[in-house]
């Protein structure tokens, strides 16, 4: 019932891109986003449909797993299409009824949408490629040096992997809940607002209670090892960069700078 | 009212590199009044299986007769078939969620859209049959000890009043009092009310004492159908599969190689104590 959801999941695969350090996964996918809106031109985008096409490739997810994400805002990619092409002031294309369609709006649509698909397939490549657990691993490296701020970074980063990792139980929990009480003939489905709300009390109450006492065997299991937080915490596997980190930076570089100068030789 | 399996597969996570077949070809026939002991390893298909009986998953291939009907052809009451084939799941305390036991107990009568006194009567009944004293009634469900919060969970399906009964792992986590009590129970009901019951288990010991049909799933196929004295003559092959046949077998084949005449086809402790006082008296 609820299996299709793509958030933070995981592709196992044997890949370059896999075994990059989450750090210059993190700072690659967050330069990647910055560029999609600082770029110009068509140039800009032909190379970072280009890189995020060489990216793909190597990284072994097939290209599918890429447009599940997509398929999930659709919904939002149409309305700003709609909403661009017909309330953009400009030269006029063509009228329907009493909407006109502007030769700015069609441009502003394009561009639009080839820059939110181009962000939802790059950071889908991140999370496909990186496990949860590395993930927040390389945001709490990241972030070590607002420590000195006292921001609890570990605690942080803690949480979010916690709360990573609940999400497939409790959405298993939510779907077990359900189909209990469907066998005793709740009813979901039918019925006005009101009465629907009402009838997710059933399976509210029970996950709500289940998610506590996940919450707190999971404390006690902590406490039982001793966890007391991040200072002088070791790791298992501790984050270093290796060569390959080093030409990833290089290479993201060498993307910005192509992007840079192909956008001006190449305006739209 | 009998339940026809006809050649039912299911498989999931199909059309992806995952996916499972967790029934494969499975054709069963459960008819009235039958006390059905469902037995199989971890990851053998049971759980999905009885999931079919009352639609709440859907075959990928094959269908599920509910008294002649096909359960997934149009129009198909699937509320109706629930509350005719009352499921209870693995752990089935968690679905909990009144403020107290008994108005708990009335939620699934109370979606059959009968009148209050009838919910009210079904849930007092249910609560009684399940051994449930008056003073937990309008306790929070919550404030009661795992074996009270089954106990309630189970009539809760029971108000009901199913034709089938389904359980799920019924013992999974009770201590051996709290387990005998919920099986002896079980059997009571299954003798004062006569309707069919399917307990699933992993244990051969919890399903030899009280059911006269025995089916061994293993890796999604039915391996054995029959009696419990036919099913547990296989132990070597039940072996291999991670099961067992009960320990009071064990003991009477040891006691036969040791020269004692007794009887191997003894599956409960209570048979056993016969044989070995008929053997003595004999000598």
């Amino acid at each position: 019932m609820l299996r299709d959801i793509t958030l933070g999941q995981y592709y196992q695969a044997d890949s370059v891109i896999h075994r990059l350090d989450p750090r210059v996964k993190l700072g690659a996918t967050i330069l990647f986003i910055i560029s999609l809106f600082a770029f110009h031109g068509v140039g800009g985008y032909v190379t970072a449909a280009l890189f995020l096409a060489l990216v793909i490739r190597l990284s072994g997810v097939p290209f599918r797993f890429m447009i599940k994400g997509m398929k999930s805002i659709v919904f939002l990619l149409s309305i700003t299409v709609i909403f661009n092409l017909f309330l953009t002031p400009g030269e006029p294309v063509f009228s329907l009824w009493k909407l006109t369609v502007t030769r700015e709006g069609v441009k502003l649509a394009v561009l639009l949408s080839v820059r939110l698909g181009l962000l939802i397939i790059g950071s889908s490549v991140m999370t496909l490629t990186t496990t949860p657990n590395q993930l927040t691993d390389g945001l709490e490296k990241m972030l070590k040096p607002l420590n000195k701020l006292k921001v609890p970074v570990h605690e942080i980063a803690m949480m979010m992997s916690i709360a990573l990792r609940f999400i497939p139980i409790l959405m298993e929990e939510t779907d077990k809940i359900m189909k209990a009480q469907l066998a005793r003939c709740a009813d979901f489905e039918s019925g006005n607002l009101i009465r629907k709300a009402k009838s997710l009390v059933p399976l509210l109450v029970p996950l709500f209670i289940s998610a506590f006492r996940r919450a707190n065997d999971l404390a006690m299991a902590m406490e039982a090892r001793c966890y007391r937080g991040g200072e002088h915490r070791t790791k298992m596997k501790p984050l270093h960069y290796e060569k390959r980190d080093y030409m990833a930076y290089l290479v993201v570089l060498c993307y910005l700078a192509a992007g840079v100068v192909l956008g001006k030789l190449l305006p739209i | 009212m009998p339940i026809i399996l006809d050649k039912v597969s299911h498989i999931y996570g199909e059309d992806t590199a995952m996916a499972v077949r967790a029934l494969d070809n499975i054709s069963l026939v459960i008819p009235d009044g039958q006390f059905i002991g469902l037995i199989g390893h971890t990851g053998s298909g049971k759980s999905t299986l009885v999931q079919h009986l009352n639609g709440l998953m859907k075959a990928t291939s094959g269908a599920v007769y509910f008294n002649g009907e096909d359960i997934d052809s149009e129009g198909f009451d699937k509320k109706k078939l629930r509350s005719k084939v009352g499921l209870v799941f693995q752990y089935p305390e968690h679905q909990l969620f009144e403020t107290d036991v008994f108005s708990d107990v009335c939620f699934g009568p109370k979606n059959l859209g009968l009148t209050k006194k009838e919910t009210e009567l079904r849930a007092y009944a249910a609560l009684k049959l399940v051994g449930l004293e008056d003073a937990y009634f309008y306790q929070s469900p919550f404030d009661l000890s795992g074996g009270q919060k089954r106990r309630v969970a189970i009539a809760g399906v029971l108000a009901m009043k199913p034709e089938v009964l389904v359980l799920d792992e019924p013992t999974a986590g009770l201590d051996p009092k709290g387990r005998d009590e919920i099986l002896d129970q079980i059997a009571a009901l299954k003798r004062e009310t006569g309707i069919t019951v399917l307990l699933v288990s992993h244990s051969m010991e919890d399903v030899a004492k009280y059911v006269d049909r025995i089916i061994v799933m293993n890796k999604g196929r039915v391996m054995y159908d029959d009696e419990p004295r036919e099913v547990f003559k296989q132990y070597h092959e039940l072996e291999a599969v991670g099961l067992a046949a009960p320990q009071v077998t064990y003991i009477m084949k040891e006691l036969r190689e040791h020269g004692y005449d007794v009887g191997d086809e003894v599956t409960t402790i209570e048979e056993a104590k016969q044989e070995i006082l008929a053997y003595f008296r004999e000598r």
